[in-house]
């Protein structure tokens, strides 16, 4: 799967990110079953109470949901609100720190444009 | 729920030397602890007076609410593996099971036999003719199908390779996942364990240094690269763990959640900022002196 725990930081929120990504890429449909926390720790080798604590969080944000005496499940409507909260996110995480590191080398705004054109058409 | 263990001011002293210094603590029902710390910290002199193997010279234990010293009923509750663990010299593997099973309530004899197999342990194998990876293996063995409420392992997996290892690690999630209870790791090797870790106690120079959850402690320290200079006046009114030079670059960590502040007046000096490990975090609190001599039991 080629996901390594990262040792600086929370590793219940790496989980909930690794379940979001799993969500938007539609490796795990809506209205499918999450796996279980004894199946996230025995995959990852981590503590299961802290696989629990990553997948309560998305419990509450109302991306996950629990069904009594089941497991817990994909919300409906949870790959758009996904999609909105990454997008919100995309700007301060990747547009900001390009632009921090183009303002270092010298590349100009209107370079830096020309090569995200370049890149999009890359894989066309 | 009530605590699984407390300690109160514990303390052991042999003559000048204070091997454990005033630790207090204590710990929950169905959590996985780590004590950590360097070799001759006082972590093996800790477990063995929570397993009243050991008087403490001052302090108070309370082990399920009891006082553990000749308390068969507490005693027969604890599961400790020692890393030196001696065995009679006519014991096989399968006799160490048997005796086990006999003091054990909660042995589980057919998860145990799958464990020897699981770990490639030769049944009648005299303890005598086992490697030391062999002997960690019965070590673990026994330390699993005890399923006892507290569970001790101390550095369980010496000599033991890497795909010993990770069974370990698998095969306790899953058991401890099926049957919670209560699990101390004492190690100096953090690395490989640190994230099956709910809760670390770290002890150095026989003094409890930290007692925290493990997830908030990652992330908890960060360290910012840059000129001297600049370095130095960040850093001014912060809490340094550690600094280093090399040349006219300096790097510093700072204990504290890096705040959204933190991360601009960095930027606006020109600063980098890397988080710390967990792992990291516990080295740089714990190296202080390295001149000091270690304490032996």
């Amino acid at each position: 799967m080629g996901f390594i725990i990262d040792d600086s930081r929370p590793i219940f929120m790496q989980i909930a990110e690794r379940i979001e990504d799993d969500v938007i890429e539609g490796r795990l449909l809506e209205e499918s079953q999450v796996p279980s926390k004894i199946q996230i720790a025995t995959f990852y080798q981590i503590n299961p109470a802290t696989a629990a604590k990553g997948v309560s969080l998305l419990v509450d944000q109302g991306i996950l949901y629990k069904k009594r005496g089941i497991g817990i499940f994909v919300a409906t409507g949870a790959r758009t609100l996904l999609m909105e909260k990454r997008r919100e996110q995309f700007f301060e995480q990747y547009v900001v720190s390009m632009i921090q590191e183009a303002e270092k080398l010298g590349i100009t705004a209107e370079h830096l444009s020309e090569m995200i054109k370049r890149g999009a058409k890359r894989d066309e | 729920m009530s605590n699984i263990l407390e300690v109160q001011r514990l303390t052991k002293s042999y003559g000048g030397a204070t091997a454990v210094n005033e630790v207090s603590f204590a710990l929950e029902p169905e959590k996985i602890y780590g004590l950590l710390g360097r070799n001759g910290a006082g972590k093996t002199t800790i477990m063995h007076m929570i397993t009243a193997q050991l008087f403490p010279t001052r302090g108070e234990v309370k082990v399920f609410g009891e006082n553990p010293y000749e308390n068969e009923r507490i005693l027969s509750r604890i599961c400790f593996i020692k890393e030196s663990q001696k065995y009679p010299d006519t014991y096989r593997v399968v006799d160490v099971l048997e005796a086990a099973a006999a003091f054990y309530p909660n042995w589980d004899r057919d998860y145990a036999y799958a464990l020897l197999e699981d770990f490639r342990l030769p049944p009648k194998r005299n303890m005598k003719k086992l490697s030391r990876g062999m002997l960690s293996a019965v070590g673990i063995v026994v330390g699993l199908a005890s399923r006892a409420p507290l569970t001790i392992f101390d550095e369980p997996y010496l000599g033991l390779d890497a795909v010993s290892r990770s069974l370990f690690y698998d095969r306790l999630i899953e058991d401890y996942g099926e049957h919670p209870r209560t699990v101390i790791l004492s190690t100096h090797l953090i690395d490989e364990v640190s994230q099956l870790l709910e809760h670390v106690l770290v002890i150095d120079e026989g003094k409890l240094i930290m007692n925290e959850d493990a997830d908030a402690l990652r992330g908890r320290a960060f360290t910012v690269v840059g000129t001297s200079s600049k370095v130095d006046a960040y850093t001014a009114e912060k809490e340094v763990i550690n600094r280093s030079m090399f040349g006219g670059l300096a790097s510093a960590t700072i204990v504290g959640d890096m705040t959204v502040n933190d991360k601009k007046q960095a930027e606006a000096l020109g600063l980098e900022l890397a988080t710390v490990s967990l792992q990291q975090l516990i080295v740089y609190l714990t190296r202080g002196n390295l001149e000091r001599k270690a304490v032996e039991v």
